[in-house]
């Protein structure tokens, strides 16, 4: 499978960028002609990997975060967003609704928004090298191909 | 980023602009602030000028309602965009506490 465009950035596992990174991923999504929900869709997912980098992947301090994205015929894009912090030990469990190993202020909902908003998400992660999280996401728009 | 009136022991919060981790923070410091204060019996958080949510709103919403039912009150989240409120139930939220979308009226 050929992307028909593609791109990619890396920046600091601050807060502050969270925004920055929906933006970023929305605007580029938004070549494929998407409804005002489908980009809704984009950003929050988004808003929740890139959170999980900060809050989880770099608790201590700032590290990279990598975020990719390609668009494909069919009105495909597909995000990654990777991080090289602290892996995740349990992904099954992670990824469990309502699971939070922060407790508190956070819902335990990152994995369970990415996969209701998402047609596609899958995750890897290695204890002490990093997680990525897969993103797909059907633009049901204009496709680049036609 | 938001507005607070009380009337008696009715405390409302009105938030704007986009809720996630980043903002997060700073909008629950001023309403515990507030709650801790007046001990509202009644927390009513409107949504109307909220652009975007993610699930750091449904935190939010969940450590204001556990921070009201410690000292027996009860929390509203109202005026939430189909989307916020799409989110809301993702959570189990409306088992627990009001949750409306817009134009809904209380």
């Amino acid at each position: 499978m050929t992307a028909l465009n593609k791109f990619s950035m890396t920046m600091d596992s601050r807060s502050a960028n969270e925004g920055f990174a929906r933006l970023v991923a929305s605007g580029f999504a938004a070549q494929l002609d998407p409804t005002v929900e489908e980009l809704c869709d984009i950003k929050t997912a988004v808003s929740e990997a890139v959170t999980n980098c900060i809050v989880h992947a770099y608790p201590d301090g700032v590290g990279n975060i990598y975020i990719s994205a390609w668009i494909y015929a069919g009105g495909l894009v597909r995000i990654k967003i990777r991080d090289k912090g602290c892996g995740i030990a349990d992904v099954k469990r992670a990824m469990e609704p309502l699971y939070s190993s922060l407790g508190g202020e956070r819902a335990g909902l990152g994995f369970a928004v990415m996969e209701s908003f998402c047609d596609k998400i899958s995750v890897r992660s290695a204890v002490g090298k990093g997680t990525s999280v897969t993103l797909d996401k059907y633009i049901k728009g204009k496709d680049l191909a036609g | 980023m938001l507005e607070i009136s009380t009337s008696g022991k009715c405390m409302t919060v009105f938030l704007s602009g986009e809720i996630d981790h980043h903002s997060a923070a700073g909008i629950r410091k001023e309403i515990d602030a507030q709650t801790d204060r007046l001990l509202p019996q009644l927390l009513v958080l409107d949504f109307g000028g909220v652009t975007f949510m993610d699930s750091s709103g449904v935190g939010l919403v969940m450590g204001r309602y556990r921070n009201v039912s410690a000292h027996g009150g009860r929390l509203e989240a109202v005026n939430l965009s189909p989307w916020c409120y799409k989110i809301m139930k993702l959570s189990g939220l409306d088992k627990i506490a009001k949750i409306q979308m817009t134009g809904v009226q209380r």
